[in-house]
């Protein structure tokens, strides 16, 4: 497919990369970046997971030098040996992962490291005042008294991003900013964004979600394999369907499923499941009942932090809560997580390096987890190593885990191949009913596909699954039932072929449609 | 393998170059030629006798440290082996002596006296740790006092041996009591040790109790899951483990194989065969630095006491040469220290070097054509 190419634009420019070369011994991670960011433009740069956009990024930063290659800010050469350079330079970066003080209060962490002072003194006043401006004239208002552990994810991110404005950056990267936020929060950020890039400032950000690109850059840098395959300069002039057969480098997927008929044999019931808040004393989950039938996908939707969370660990059995779950009629609600699962619900947790895998163990361990009293694993007390390897074999085989074989550790897995090898592993197992949470967070759209593709044919095959998903697309494509979670309960249950991501998302809210 | 082998002795043996480094500039700041007092040291433990001595020295180090070994794989840091072990090592010691029984039959009941005053004894920072959130560093500091008042208490008014009237200790352990030396055996497959030197009778209890070790952490399910405990408590959490029966499990036997560290004392040394002022006291230390050293592994944590044993074999007749005896300490201390850095480095290095290795794999594999361009089934 040849390059997309809009009308050339007059505005100077910010940031101009040339053939930047990284290698790492056994792999080019960059191989030929050109990248060419106009100033006061909202720059994205799109391309698959393992494409070589944090490698670019890194070099942007100072993080790394390149092999090869010119990196040009603001028309002058320049040859970053830190991040330092690099914001000397005017250049900040937001990373995905936040990097925040949780007991320190918004406008310390803001000022850290560069506390204003009045002689020896820290300069409370002028700190807030600055803070207070700078979120004013960018609409990135946060109460600067708050301490950051108690703030939520899109008011941290604003912090972080009003942490490198604090610098005086005039190049912002923000990397996968929108992963994390729901509808609402991703249309302020970019409003925030916007405003930073008509006072001036440059703002790159890199994305998976395609349809947000097209919506919000002015122009969209496309990586495949290391390598620029695309430059666009003109977005309306691309769909998101041409954009993303760019980044794969062939046809793409949707989650779409056919209208089919559902069973009525209930496979999971649960009655008035209520948590109360470890730390609040409020009903986390208050008094959900729901019910997911042979062959189902009963997808749940809601803002994150409205009681998702708790349903799921308490359908696991991994919080205290009152009321009852029932799998074909056999009741759970007694029993530890552990004879749950034995009993026939897979999990996937929703933060698969935390709650997913042990990174440091091989890959045969970490197929184990979560079935490691049950056969194959274990005869009595003891590990059966040789069982567990070849079941592991057949895991990466059938569920196409890309690794030399099953006693590499986890870490070397990229995100995508760490959550087929946890998709595989709870399949494997063959439950009959699929407790699943962000099943593709943060994973590429090659492995995005074929674990939609294991979780439809596992519907077709009689699964009940019952799906938590902050990605809305993903809700309405798998879902045969939606339904939506407001502070702790289930306000409304939608059919997700006859409903806009706008309607959902405004329930979501609780603004009534 | 070989080639993996080669990489896991990079970090002991740089640790032992810099402790050489360090200890020979020690020696040369006070006035001593450092190739001297090293071939002192060597002339030392060149001998047979020697070496039966430093296995004998070892055997509780390496006790002591599996000990620590099983805590750390939970990261509990049982610093209470001290207190376990002591007040495992008097009450054992009296009980033995009350009670007259067949020889097998009385090693057995000392020992699962000691096991169970041990466990006993690190169960209180367990619970206190699941129940009350106790770190377990500060309460078993606090219960190694609490112990150490015991059992000279104890040991002073109620356990003494009432023929003995200057020193404060147990009466003597019976014949059938005591672990005879394995020097009858060495005989038999032809070694001879010359001068006094036996080897004491504890030394395949402690090969057994590595054995056990290898096995429960490595084989067994419910070392499985310690480790993913460990390691990650979140996913272990996630996994149906429960995190807190997981820790007092873990404290407990931590406790339990502390338990055992005065034993070959206690049992197999014609020295003591009682528990009383001489009684070493202070071995949960060493368990410590040996965990460290031999990275919790059964082998590694054999090849550390080992080590550690030689040192302060090898710097025993230095004082009479006018070379400080300290040096030893010197040694063992640089050499610690530079190990764990040591193997941090390596073990960063290592973990680089296996994630590039899996991607050049992965990436000269061609993959499947149905992964790159997947089934869509509208």
């Amino acid at each position: 497919m040849s390059p997309v190419r809009g009308t050339e634009t007059t505005t100077a420019v910010a940031i101009e990369l040339r053939d930047i070369v990284k290698r790492f011994p056994g792999v080019v991670a960059n191989d030929g970046v050109n990248l060419t960011v106009h100033r006061g433009t909202i720059h994205a740069i799109v391309g698959e997971n393992g494409a070589g956009k944090s490698t670019l990024m890194k070099t942007l930063y100072g993080a790394h030098r390149p092999d090869e290659g010119i990196v040009t800010v603001h028309d002058i050469a320049r040859q970053f040996r830190s991040p330092k350079d690099a914001i000397a330079a005017g250049i900040g970066m937001v990373f995905q992962h936040f990097m925040l003080a949780d007991n320190l209060s918004v406008w310390e962490n803001i000022v850290l490291g560069q506390e204003p002072r009045l002689s020896w003194r820290l300069d409370q006043r002028r700190a807030r005042s600055s803070i207070a401006e700078l979120g004013e004239r960018y609409g990135l208002a946060v109460d600067p008294d708050v301490l950051v552990g108690d703030l939520g994810v899109g008011d941290k991110q604003r912090v972080e991003i009003l942490k490198v404005l604090y610098r005086g950056a005039e190049i912002l990267i923000l990397d996968e900013p929108t992963a994390v936020l729901v509808p609402h929060e991703v249309e302020e950020l970019f409003r925030s964004l916007r405003e930073l890039s008509a006072g001036g400032s440059t703002v790159i950000f890199i994305s998976h979600k395609l349809d947000e690109v097209l919506r919000y850059a002015d122009a969209i840098t496309v990586i495949r394999a290391g390598r620029t395959v695309a430059e666009v300069a003109d977005p309306t002039s691309v769909t998101a369907h041409e954009l993303g057969e760019l980044m794969v480098g062939s046809e793409l997927p949707t989650p779409e499923t056919a209208l089919r008929l559902v069973d009525d044999h209930v496979r999971l019931e649960v009655r008035d499941l209520t948590v109360i808040g470890a730390d609040s004393g409020r009903r986390a989950l208050d008094a959900v009942s729901l019910r997911v039938h042979t062959g189902e996908i009963v997808g749940i939707a809601g803002v994150e932090g409205n009681g998702q969370t708790e349903l799921i660990e308490a359908i696991m059995g991994l919080r205290p809560a009152t009321g009852g779950v029932w799998l074909e009629g056999i009741d759970l609600t007694a029993l530890t997580t552990l004879e749950r699962r034995a009993t026939g619900v897979g999990y996937i947790p929703e933060d698969r390096q935390r709650d997913g895998l042990v990174l440091e163990m091989p890959l045969w361990e970490n197929a184990m987890l979560g079935h490691q009293g049950a056969p194959p694993f274990a005869t009595g007390a003891w590990v059966d190593r040789l069982a567990a390897r070849r079941r592991t074999d057949e895991i990466i085989a059938d569920f196409d885990v890309r690794t030399p074989g099953p006693d590499v550790p986890a870490f070397t897995l990229s995100g995508g191949n760490q959550q087929k090898l946890i998709v595989g592993r709870e399949m494997a197992a063959q439950p009959r009913v699929l407790v699943a949470a962000n099943p593709t967070r943060g994973v590429d759209v090659g492995a995005q596909a074929v674990i939609w593709d294991i979780l439809r044919a596992a519907r077709d095959a009689g699964l009940a699954t019952l799906l938590v998903s902050a990605d809305l697309e993903e809700l309405m494509g798998l879902s045969d039932r939606l339904l939506v979670m407001l502070r702790g309960a289930v306000v409304a249950e939608m059919d997700p072929r006859s409903i806009t991501p706008g309607e959902l998302g405004s329930t979501m809210t609780g603004a009534t449609p | 393998m070989i080639a993996r082998l080669g990489r896991g002795l990079i970090a002991p043996a740089s640790a032992a170059v810099v402790a050489l480094t360090v200890s020979s500039i020690a020696l040369a700041i006070s006035g001593n030629n450092p190739i001297t007092a090293f071939v002192e040291m060597w002339k030392t433990i060149d001998s047979s006798e020697s070496v039966v001595l430093i296995i004998n020295r070892a055997v509780p180090y390496y006790v002591a440290g599996v000990a620590v070994a099983i805590g750390f794989r939970m990261n509990l840091f049982n610093i209470g082996a001290n207190g376990q072990y002591t007040l495992a090592a008097l009450l054992a010691a009296s009980a033995g002596a009350a009670v007259s029984l067949p020889a097998p039959l009385h090693v057995a009941f000392i020992l699962v006296i000691a096991v169970a005053v041990g466990s006993l004894w690190a169960a209180i920072a367990g619970i206190l740790k699941v129940t009350r959130g106790v770190n377990e560093v500060i309460s078993t500091i606090m219960l190694n006092y609490i112990a150490t008042g015991i059992t000279a208490f104890l040991v002073a008014e109620y356990l003494r041996n009432p023929d003995t009237i200057l020193v404060a200790e147990t009466r003597k352990l019976p014949e059938s009591a005591r672990l005879p030396s394995l020097n009858p055996l060495l005989e038999l497959v032809g070694i001879n040790i010359g001068g006094n030197a036996k080897l004491f009778g504890f030394l395949p209890f402690a090969i057994a109790l590595g054995i056990g070790y290898h096995l429960l952490l490595n084989r067994s399910r419910f070392g499985y899951e310690l480790r993913v405990s460990g390691s990650n408590p979140a996913a272990a959490r996630a996994a149906g483990i429960n995190p807190k029966a997981m820790v007092l499990k873990a404290i407990i036997l931590s406790g339990a194989v502390a338990g055992l560290v005065g034993m070959s004392a206690l049992l197999a040394d014609p020295q003591f065969h009682k528990y009383g002022d001489q009684f070493p006291k202070t071995l949960g230390f060493t368990g410590i630095a040996l965990a460290l050293l031999g990275r919790n592994h059964p082998g590694g944590v054999a090849v550390a006491a080992l080590v550690w044993a030689t040192i302060e074999r090898a710097t025993q007749r230095l004082s009479p040469l006018g070379i400080p005896q300290e040096i030893g300490v010197i040694l063992q201390g640089s050499f610690l220290l530079a190990a764990v850095v040591a193997y941090e480095v390596v073990r960063r290095r290592n973990a680089e070097a296996t994630a590039r290795e899996a991607a050049r794999i992965t990436a000269s594999s061609p993959p499947p054509p149905s992964a790159r361009t997947p089934e869509v089934t509208p």
